[in-house]
């Protein structure tokens, strides 16, 4: 889906904000491309919900512009920009009928009442709330009033879609079937979405690019698989999916990317694009998916970790278990059930050597 | 029985009693003696009478009424062209200095309103403050007539009553979701528009209840008439009034009470049943 040659539809540039000292936005400049679905994924209070604000011009910035569409919409004022937001509470017009409620933004833009009726019309259709058309949004469930505040916002046809944490108030089952109709919607009318959430299973799903942040700083921005397969630092790393991590030493270069790293006295091959020197300090991360455990006999030895199975969890698909190694750490890992293998279980306290696939790992310096 | 259903029911019960006594049975001898005959000698004899309720269709107290409802509509619609503003501009200063306001609003309760209405008779006096702060201006070359007209009336009204209107107004406008506001303003509604369209009518019952609260006082103000209004500017209270203590008619004065009594409740019934409407349009189907 990604295209770097496809045209920025939004730029943040130098963005900087801070409210009563506290700095809220610290120097963010980011590309948002023409049709792409991006999410801002980040932990609350990251910021994520600020820069929305500002690209809809709900906030200013203290420095740094906006550009949409290569034109500076930094002194724009919300109501002159072609961008709508679906707000986190859904922020219906409660005195107004669904029609009503949809036919705002078009009423202010003063387009005739014959064309409003047909788009409100057509957009009912999209959402599939004809038949709730002169309800009251009080009159409606969660999930249609979230639907309302979608097509309130997506009739006025905007060049940028903005939704703050819009699927937050769902329940899980909802939150799923949105999440689809969401992404459905996106690729019919070919609006740049911008999703905020602090979901991450969310943006994984529906993202075409996520952009993680972070303290009002981008962390890493990429698609859903860069972002979980090769985290470029330990706080994507740990806020995205479980992770392992492993503090290692390097012992030796092998050969180009190949390097002989020291893991608790055991050695093992890592590969990485990181030049190293001998005797660095690094970190070795793996998710639970990529570990792999060998039962031992309780005398045997291995040049590989060892530890114990301390719990274990059965979650349909997948068997979860936390290892204590020797050294006192726990680790996690998830084992996908082996068909041809129906007692395949582990017993507490079971001894095992734990390994991983080689260079699944992903390896980052201590920053 | 355990102790606390029996205080519930003592509780309950004192209410009861005081309900009876003091408003339910003060009431009833109000309506009982609207229907009987004025006597000289004993003030009230016990003959049945509907003369008093036709008597208030007497052009002389028709007048009056209408001249009243009149008045009391111009002070109740000056409270809400200078409330709304200043329960909006309250409502958008910082939470820390709201309270402060508020409070500034109801400190001159603290002061008794016959008292503030002597004050007003200062202010508006020929040789008052007002003459001579416009005298001193050279806006007028010699001292308005103030007192005793309309103009004083409702200036007193006013004064009195506008905390009425501020407070249910500053809390209807206080209460409206920020989120609605910003919506408004996404979907590309100037400040104006988003006042119109969204503030305004979901302040209604705010503004409804500020009304009703100035207005039905108002009415009833006798003696802001009598110490501003002179002869001409009467009130339906200083009708009730003049009945009861100068011309000892306590029958006719019954009935003009309970007039304005059923007025003011088909008038809180309309409020109940529009708030009612607001609120069902919120609710349910």
């Amino acid at each position: 889906m990604l295209n770097k040659n496809q045209n920025s539809i939004i730029r943040l540039a130098n963005a900087k904000k801070s409210f009563d000292n506290k700095v809220i936005i610290n120097d963010l400049t980011l590309d948002i491309y023409d049709g792409e679905f991006v999410t801002i994924l980040g932990p609350s209070g990251c910021g994520k919900t600020t820069v929305l604000r500002v690209l809809a011009g709900l906030e200013t910035l203290d420095s740094g512009d906006i550009y949409l569409d290569d034109k500076c919409i930094t002194q724009v004022p919300a109501e002159k920009r072609n961008t709508n937001t679906v707000f986190q509470g859904y922020a219906l017009f409660p005195h107004m009928t669904v029609f009503e409620n949809i036919a705002f933004g078009l009423r202010m833009q003063k387009i005739p009442e014959p064309e409003i009726k047909q788009r409100v019309n057509e957009m009912l259709a999209i959402v599939k709330l004809t038949d709730f058309k002169d309800r009251q949004p009080a009159q409606l469930s969660g999930g249609q009033q979230q639907r309302v505040a979608i097509a309130r916002a997506v009739v006025n046809q905007p060049k940028v879609l903005l939704l703050d944490e819009s699927l937050s108030a769902l329940d899980y089952k909802l939150r799923k079937e949105m999440q689809n109709e969401l992404k459905m919607l996106q690729r019919k009318l070919n609006i740049t979405f911008i999703f905020v959430t602090h979901d991450q299973e969310e943006a994984l799903t529906m993202s075409d690019r996520i952009i993680v942040m972070n303290n009002g700083s981008v962390e890493q921005i990429g698609t859903p698989r860069e972002i979980y397969e090769t985290p470029t630092n330990l706080f994507v790393a740990k806020f995205i999916g479980e992770i392992n991590i492993f503090p290692a030493v390097i012992d030796s270069h092998i050969d180009e990317d190949k390097y002989l790293a020291n893991v608790h006295g055991c050695q093992y091959t890592i590969s990485t694009d990181l030049t190293l020197e001998k005797n660095q300090s690094v970190n070795i991360l793996l998710r639970p998916e990529d570990l792999r455990i060998k039962e031992l006999d309780d005398k045997a030895t291995s040049v590989q970790i060892t530890g114990h199975i301390i719990e274990r969890n059965y979650k349909g698909m997948t068997l979860d278990s936390v290892i204590r190694l020797d050294s006192g750490e726990r680790v996690q890992i998830s084992e996908f059930f082996d068909e041809d293998d129906p007692d395949f279980d582990h017993s507490l306290g079971q001894k095992v050597a734990v390994s991983w696939v080689e260079s699944w790992e992903v390896i980052l310096t201590n920053e | 029985m355990n102790n606390s259903s029996m205080f519930k029911r003592f509780s309950i019960g004192i209410l009861l009693v005081w309900l009876s006594v003091f408003v339910l049975l003060p009431n009833l001898m109000i309506i009982v003696t609207s229907f009987l005959t004025r006597d000289d000698a004993n003030l009230i004899s016990l003959t049945f009478t509907l003369d008093n309720y036709v008597r208030l269709f007497d052009p002389l107290y028709f007048k009056v009424l209408t001249h009243s409802v009149y008045m009391a509509s111009i002070a109740t619609f000056i409270c809400l062209i200078i409330g709304y503003p200043f329960a909006y501009t309250i409502s958008q200063l910082p939470k820390k200095i709201r309270p402060i306001l508020l409070f500034l609003i109801i400190v001159p309760f603290w002061t008794n309103s016959l008292i503030r209405t002597y004050g007003i008779k200062v202010l508006l006096a020929k040789k008052g403050l007002l003459n001579a702060l416009l005298l001193n201006l050279h806006i007028i070359d010699e001292p308005l007539r103030m007192m005793y007209t309309e103009f004083a009336v409702i200036f007193a009204l006013v004064y009195i009553l506008l905390p009425f209107m501020i407070l249910p107004l500053y809390s209807s406008i206080e209460k409206i979701d920020k989120s609605l506001i910003e919506a408004a303003k996404d979907l590309g509604a100037s400040k104006f528009t988003t006042f119109l369209k969204v503030e305004l009518p979901l302040t209604l019952p705010g503004i409804i209840a500020g009304m009703l609260l100035v207005f039905l006082p108002a009415m009833g103000m006798f003696y802001i008439a009598d110490l501003v209004g002179g002869a001409k500017n009467l009130l339906i209270g200083n009708t009730i009034k003049t009945q009861f203590l100068n011309i000892r008619d306590w029958p006719f004065g019954s009935a003009a009470s309970i007039t304005l009594t059923v007025f003011m409740a088909g008038l809180l019934f309309f409020y109940y049943k529009v708030g009612k409407s607001i609120k069902n349009r919120g609710n349910n189907a």
